[in-house]
């Protein structure tokens, strides 16, 4: 009997013979195996909007908290962490994780920009550089670009942009839920004659048709799920849950791709944010959703897999006028997955007392989130310190790697 | 730097400043490239979609109707009754779409598509998105009362009816700021404690117009003047139930929720009472020297290159400092530069420009928002709804991302099997590229195996997918 595997590698080859092109990813799967290291997948999720930390995993123990955050406080409905820290009711799938010791909070985060500027904050925490618009690549990007010279690392973003943190010289592959392409067509081939010398055109199209027969090949392994029926997906739970499952489908592919990017919207919550039900709640269903259809989705391959969930930054800590939170400093960054070593939170909690607030508003942060993310590509993709401190995180000796995490 | 001959420049006028060039627009514009882009900047602004000329003040008063009749006890409960919800997602989608293709299809029609292009930047630089409830019906109106009119009059006019407007109030929760110590608070503040409603200063209106709309990121400004920004534009609202039935939706100042006493910001003192402090603010700002460069280089990124020749920016903030932001004299100095006129092409096409000048490549414009609406969600530009207030991205990185180029691909596809009707494809890339068409493409399409395959290679080719 044919082997699953075997089946949708073959099922990829054959769309891709389609389309005229030689799939590059499922030719290299074979030699990367028994690598322990070519196993280990990482996923890197942006929440876009600057995600209030303080909803994410409420502070319900801080003798400050209730006071400061007024109408959007939250109680004893929030999920229990430990004496301090809980998580937001809509984030059911993650506590079980975190019970579980699969899932970790890092309640006091911000990378090195403090302008609380949305596009500023976003553009450092995924260029890894230490000022603003110092590098117009990403340090996702240089990560696996560090890694070339060993081993090739294949990467992948969701949506239908490429996102900074994954653009630059390594190539990277983007996928979103659309219309097959027709494989009887011979326009693909046409194309890329056409875009031979067109040195954006040709490696996009190229890179965009080996996805393309990766995703018709994802999609086959997967019950329900076809790519119509990924097009017809609405926002909301379900919808994040079939994106889980969908990235886990390729992540799973032999040769497909080690590390990716998605972004979630919607986190910018100036007004009526709610608290244990609303307008952030809704996004937080949605993350906890995506975290489930990944974990669900990779099976077996939870145990080599760390999700990384980060935002630009945090929130005020003080409720504003509208019943929702301004743009401010520190926030929460998560980290998931099937290997991940047992801890309490990670960093220090600076406390929400007035004399301890950034500038009187923020939370404070008390770790850089450059060391978080440096951590978990040192110890989980191998990426090696040298690297970490001069090209993925240019000038970021001062930001420690976060170690033992998995 | 070369300037490109006569032909190649009548190509570039129709399709890097223009929206893509309809059957007959290069010929046409060959005898004066330069003037025919001239003549299309005019003193009454732009051109309005054919939308159904609903204000944004009708619009906001619907949905505000729509959203109360949701709540318990609120009216229209009834067994026969149509259901609020339902009819307020197909009053939302359907006014959203009127729009939407109204404004597609004057893109697409339009014989002037320098001016329109001219007035998009504009639209997207004062982004106001759908994609919150409370501004999804507004965009539509928002650029027809705010933007259009004034795109070649001064910049300090535009600033003030963008940011003054009930869509950007909302879009930026300005209609919620309130002056901490002003009347308003303290009443609400006495009368509190029952609703745990606190009442403040919500500061996201003031930093965007630092940020995005005037004197950029690197201007000068600090958290203290955003701050006080914020504290200044206190009052600035739109009417709701209290005001009575026609003043919902429309703009008016709040005395009583503004913020008494003087404000300094970026060093300027402003001890105005009243909305004029804010208008102070707003005309100080439109003056300054950064706006100035911020803005001109945005516009030269927008029409020539994702990294502007830094002699065109510089040549943009000359007129406008030189004439206090006239746009209309901007605009005739952007088309007199040379720089701009640089025969190769450096800007990939938006979805949404991708789209534009496939219809005008092929004549005529969708008549149904079905038509445009499921490409554009695919490729990441849903109509009217930018990410957040920077607006849509304006650079080949995030546009041409292999994801995106296949999609491109399979849309231009179907779009030639739907359009080409029996044309010859060869005549359509002449008319649609001029000069711009290389021997290259030309020689692939005129091989095609049927004239949809044709066309569709002619809509793909490098110097169609770019401007």
């Amino acid at each position: 009997m044919t082997s699953p595997l075997l089946l949708s590698r073959r099922r990829a080859l054959v769309a891709a013979a389609g389309f005229g092109l030689s799939l590059q990813f499922l030719a290299r799967g074979a030699a990367a195996a028994g690598d322990d290291l070519a196993r280990r997948k990482l996923v890197v999720v942006i929440c876009r909007g600057g995600m209030d930390g303080l909803s994410l995993a409420p502070p319900i123990g801080d003798p400050d908290y209730a006071g400061l955050r007024g109408a959007i406080a939250l109680g004893d409905e929030a999920l229990r962490l430990d004496a301090t820290f809980a998580l937001h009711p809509a984030l059911t799938r993650v506590h079980a994780l975190a019970r579980a010791g699969e899932a970790r909070i890092a309640p006091a985060v911000a990378g090195p920009d403090r302008s609380r500027s949305h596009f500023e904050a976003q553009d450092v925490l995924e260029s890894g550089a230490a000022v603003v618009y110092g590098t117009s690549s990403g340090w996702l990007n240089r990560a696996v670009e560090s890694l070339a010279p060993g081993r090739k690392v294949e990467a992948l973003s969701v949506g239908a942009t490429a996102p900074l943190i994954l653009r630059g010289k390594a190539e990277a592959a983007s996928w979103s839920p659309g219309r097959a392409v027709d494989a009887q067509s011979r326009l693909p081939g046409l194309l890329q004659d056409l875009y031979s010398d067109d040195p954006l055109l040709g490696p996009a199209l190229a890179r965009g048709l080996a996805t393309e027969a990766m995703a018709q090949a994802a999609m086959g392994d997967m019950h329900g799920l076809d790519a119509s029926a990924a097009q017809r997906l609405r926002p909301g739970p379900e919808a994040a849950r079939s994106l889980g499952t969908t990235l886990a489908g390729f992540m799973r592919e032999p040769g497909g791709p080690q590390v990716a990017a998605l972004s979630l919207d919607g986190f910018d919550t100036h007004a009526n944010q709610g608290a244990a039900q609303g307008q952030l709640a809704q996004r937080l269903a949605g993350l906890d959703a995506l975290v489930d259809g990944l974990r669900t989705g990779l099976g077996p391959g939870w145990k080599d897999t760390v999700v990384l969930v980060a935002t630009e930054f945090g929130r005020t800590a003080r409720v504003n006028g509208a019943n929702g939170a301004d743009h401010g400093t520190a926030s929460t960054a998560l980290i998931l997955g099937g290997g991940l070593k047992p801890g309490g939170i990670i960093g220090d909690w600076p406390g929400l007392s007035q004399a301890s607030l950034y500038e009187d508003r923020d939370l404070a942060p008390t770790l850089d989130v450059r060391g978080l993310f440096k951590g978990v590509l040192a110890d989980h993709l191998g990426v090696d310190r040298r690297a970490l401190d001069t090209t993925v995180f240019p000038d970021s000796a001062a930001a420690a790697p976060v170690a033992g995490l998995v | 730097m070369a300037r490109a001959d006569r032909d190649l420049e009548a190509a570039i006028a129709a399709t890097r400043f223009g929206l893509g060039a309809r059957a007959g627009e290069i010929a046409e514009t060959r005898g004066d490239p330069q003037g025919f882009l001239r003549a299309q900047i005019r003193p009454q602004g732009a051109d309005q979609p054919a939308a159904d000329g609903e204000s944004a003040a009708h619009r906001i008063a619907e949905l505000r109707d729509l959203r109360g009749a949701r709540k318990p006890g609120g009216a229209a409960a009834a067994g026969d009754e149509p259901d609020p919800v339902k009819t307020a997602q197909r009053l939302l989608r359907e006014n959203t779409a009127r729009d939407f293709l109204a404004r597609v299809q004057l893109a697409a029609t339009t014989e002037a598509g320098f001016r329109e292009r001219w007035t998009l930047f504009w639209a997207n630089h004062f982004t106001v998105s759908a994609n919150k409830l409370v501004t999804a019906t507004v965009v539509g109106p928002f650029e027809a009362e705010a933007i259009r009119p004034h795109v070649f009059g001064s910049f300090e006019t535009l600033l003030a009816a963008a940011e003054t407007h009930p869509a950007m109030l909302l879009y930026l929760d300005q209609v919620q700021s309130v002056g901490p110590n002003s009347r308003a608070a303290s009443y609400l503040q006495r009368r509190g404690g029952a609703t745990r409603r606190q009442v403040g200063l919500n500061e996201n209106l003031a930093r965007e117009i630092l940020e995005l709309h005037t004197v950029g990121v690197d201007g000068g400004y600090t958290q203290a003047d955003v701050t006080e920004f914020a504290r200044a534009m206190t009052g600035l609202s739109i009417g709701g139930a209290r005001e009575g039935p026609g003043m919902a939706g429309v703009p008016l100042f709040r005395e009583a929720a503004h913020e008494p006493g003087a404000r300094t910001v970026m060093g300027v003192r402003y001890v105005q009472d009243g909305e004029e402090q804010a208008a102070a603010i707003l005309a100080d700002l439109a003056a300054r020297p950064q706006t100035a460069r911020f803005v001109c280089a945005k516009i030269a990124r927008h029409f020539v290159a994702d990294e502007p020749p830094p002699a065109l920016v510089a040549r943009l903030e000359r007129t406008w400092l030189d004439t206090g932001g006239r746009l209309d004299r901007v605009a005739e100095t952007l088309i007199a530069a040379p720089e701009a006129w640089a025969p190769d092409a450096a800007k990939f096409k938006t979805p949404y420009e991708f789209m534009v000048s496939a219809w005008r490549a092929a004549g005529g414009a969708p008549r149904q928002v079905q038509h445009v609406t499921p490409a554009l969600n695919s490729l990441g530009q849903k109509p009217f709804s930018p990410p957040s207030p920077e607006g849509w991205p304006d650079d080949a990185a995030t546009w041409a991302a292999p994801d995106a180029v296949v999609k491109r691909m399979t849309w231009a596809q179907a779009f030639a099997e739907a359009v080409t009707a029996g044309r010859d494809p060869s005549a359509l890339a002449a008319e649609a590229l001029g000069a711009r068409l290389s021997p290259r493409a030309a020689t692939a399409i005129a091989r095609a195996e049927s004239r949809e395959e044709g066309f569709a290679l002619a809509l793909m080719s490098p110097e169609f997918q770019r401007r």
